[in-house]
């Protein structure tokens, strides 16, 4: 929590112009009618309250949203290297997208112009449902709703998502190509109260529902079948787990692009210092990723100032090699 | 006041896996469930445990069938202590043994008392702050004991029933009679225990009944002295057995010999066929 509020606060601070944290509080302040008589111009002003500001909020939003949603998919696969990605929400996103930014706006230009700023989260939010329906289907055809059936149907749809994007790329002009490598990189740099006010519903009602399952994640740790017998309804469960989860990463990815490895980063350092408890684990995921999150933006944006690097670079140039060293010690204890 | 299976016949994938069982498991008493492998003794505990639909017949509790509770009501009544585990997350033994309190409506302080309480009754108390995956499979197989005491525990005054599969599968002597004694003790207490058991000796002295499954079939059911005959056991299990009273309690004390080990000591067939009672 503290590191959240420390990471925020250095992160609207820091910039081209820079503020000090003190001022912050004295813009912010002066905007819901306390005036601290702090001195601060107007520029200082403007760029807290129109530019980083948002794109701060965006960041603690979506960083929630992927940190909260990692530790649920965790708890619902039984595994510490789930990732939403794997159910087929970040592809199917990631399709829905590059399908608009290609094939959209040569077919329905004037649909898509309607739509403006969100005909690209809309789509990408569309894809991800679809995908995590599809993944739902495929698994759902065997009887029962098996963990492994659905960790193989989501690699089915992740191969095949992936399949459409990279024809798609063939079809793409070089202006749509740019376009689409910025965007399946990621980016907080379409914060606006704009794009906020698009994703805040969804991403709010999952952290506030989620948290409701952590029992019952805690007893599905023990076994689908000792789950069932301690009372937990398997197929319920995880409909809504997977549900909702697939709502704030579909509408987070839409939003930002492609930013990987915060949700399977997030969870396992919180486990490793509070231990695997659901009802601690995603509260402080959440907190967690939102702080990782906001900070790699900081990175991102401090690293090659006055541009700004693709904020799924920093994230995968610390997140790859954390998985691996991941996977070589859970090698290790099998 | 027991729960009760009447006709239950479990077909899956064309193969008959129970074939019209009947048997209740009464209030009060412990019921052991003997048979072969593969003979249909798991497929009856799930049964009775709600979470498998027999194609035919019905497991009732109270008058309404089992498969058609939810989840959360047959968790109050039902606590199963399953064979083995897959539990890779690290939670200490007290946080696995909380969630049982968790699943049986307990809270905070009161859920604090009750851990304790079972994990003391486990014989665990001492490993309540290991790392689970760190314990050996007898540990663990107490620490779930404990946790499925704890599930039950504020439903002493009311109906209550545990099934246990195979809980002394990898526990030392002395912890295999401790698990079976909570077993006895649970029913003096007044629930119904259900438990799959390998071993005949721990049947004969810790059952009220015994039910034998051969087949999918219920072959015997009754008393020790009753079921555990040469008569029955041998063509069951194919060996030979040897019936003798136990001498110290009041209950049969069976020796098992395998076919080719009779035939090399060169024993007369007719040596192996002592009165049975």
């Amino acid at each position: 929590m503290l590191l959240l509020v420390v990471v925020v606060m250095a992160a609207v601070g820091i910039g081209a112009v820079g503020i000090s944290p003190a001022q912050v509080v004295a813009i912010v302040l002066q905007q819901i009618g306390i005036d601290l008589g702090g001195s601060f111009g107007m520029n200082q002003s403007g760029v807290l309250l129109g530019v980083r500001l948002p794109r701060v909020l965006l960041g603690v939003l979506v960083g929630g949203a992927l940190g909260a949603a990692g530790a649920a998919m965790q708890g619902l696969f039984r595994n510490p290297l789930a990732d939403p990605g794997l159910i087929g929400v970040s592809s199917g996103c990631a399709l829905g997208a590059v399908l608009c930014i290609v094939v959209g706006n040569a077919m329905f230009p004037a649909f898509l112009n309607q739509l403006g700023l969100y005909a690209l989260p809309v789509a990408a939010f569309v894809g991800g449902l679809l995908a995590t329906l599809l993944v739902y289907r495929i698994s759902a055809r065997s009887g029962i709703r098996s963990v492994s059936t659905m960790l193989l149907a989501g690699i089915a749809v992740n191969a095949l998502a992936g399949a459409a994007i990279g024809l798609c790329t063939y079809l793409a002009t070089d202006a749509q190509l740019r376009n689409l490598t910025f965007w399946s990189l990621g980016s907080l740099a379409g914060g606006t109260w704009e794009t906020l006010s698009v994703v805040a519903p969804p991403i709010l009602l999952t952290l506030l529902l989620l948290p409701r399952f952590a029992r019952q994640l805690n007893m599905l740790a023990l076994g689908e079948g000792e789950a069932a017998h301690l009372g937990v309804s398997i197929n319920q469960l995880k409909w809504r787990v997977t549900g909702l989860c697939a709502l704030a990463v579909g509408a987070s990815v839409s939003m930002t692009g492609l930013i990987g490895f915060i949700p399977l980063i997030a969870p396992h350092l919180v486990r490793l210092s509070i231990g695997p408890d659901h009802r601690h684990l995603i509260p402080c995921s959440t907190l967690l990723g939102a702080g990782l999150l906001v900070g790699a933006d900081l990175a991102s944006r401090m690293v090659v100032s006055p541009a700004e690097l693709p904020i799924g670079i920093i994230t995968a140039i610390v997140g790859a090699p954390f998985f691996l060293w991941l996977l070589m010690r859970e090698q290790r204890i099998a | 006041m027991a729960l009760q299976a009447r006709n239950i016949t479990v077909e899956r994938s064309g193969k008959r896996l129970l074939d019209s069982v009947s048997l209740s498991i009464n209030w009060g008493e412990v019921v052991a469930l003997i048979g072969p492998n593969g003979a249909g003794k798991s497929t009856l505990l799930k049964t009775f445990s709600g979470t498998l639909n027999p194609t035919h017949g019905a497991a009732t509790f109270a008058g309404r069938e089992l498969w058609e509770l939810s989840p959360a009501e047959r968790a109050r009544v039902i606590g199963v202590l399953p064979q083995e585990s897959s539990l890779s997350l690290p939670f200490t033994a007290m946080e696995v043994v909380a969630i049982g309190c968790q699943a049986g409506g307990a809270d905070g302080a009161q859920a604090e008392q009750i851990a304790r309480q079972a994990l003391a009754d486990a014989d665990v108390e001492h490993l309540s702050e290991r790392i689970y995956t760190t314990l050996s499979g007898g540990e663990r197989q107490r620490v779930h004991l404990a946790r499925v005491l704890a599930q039950l525990w504020r439903s002493r005054n009311r109906e209550r029933y545990f099934l246990f599969d195979e809980p002394t599968s990898s526990l030392d002597l002395a912890h295999q009679h401790r698990m079976l004694s909570v077993a006895r003790q649970c029913a003096a207490e007044g629930a119904g225990v259900l438990v799959i058991l390998h071993d005949l000796n721990l049947a004969a002295q810790y059952a009220d009944r015994i039910a034998l499954l051969h087949h999918g079939a219920l072959t015997a059911e009754g008393t020790p002295d009753h079921v555990l005959t040469p008569d029955v056991l041998d063509p069951v299990f194919q060996v030979t057995t040897c019936v003798f009273r136990h001498p110290g309690l009041p209950c049969p004390l069976i020796g098992a010999f395998g076919k080719q080990s009779i035939v090399d000591a060169g024993i007369p067939h007719d040596f192996m066929q002592p009165s049975s009672t």
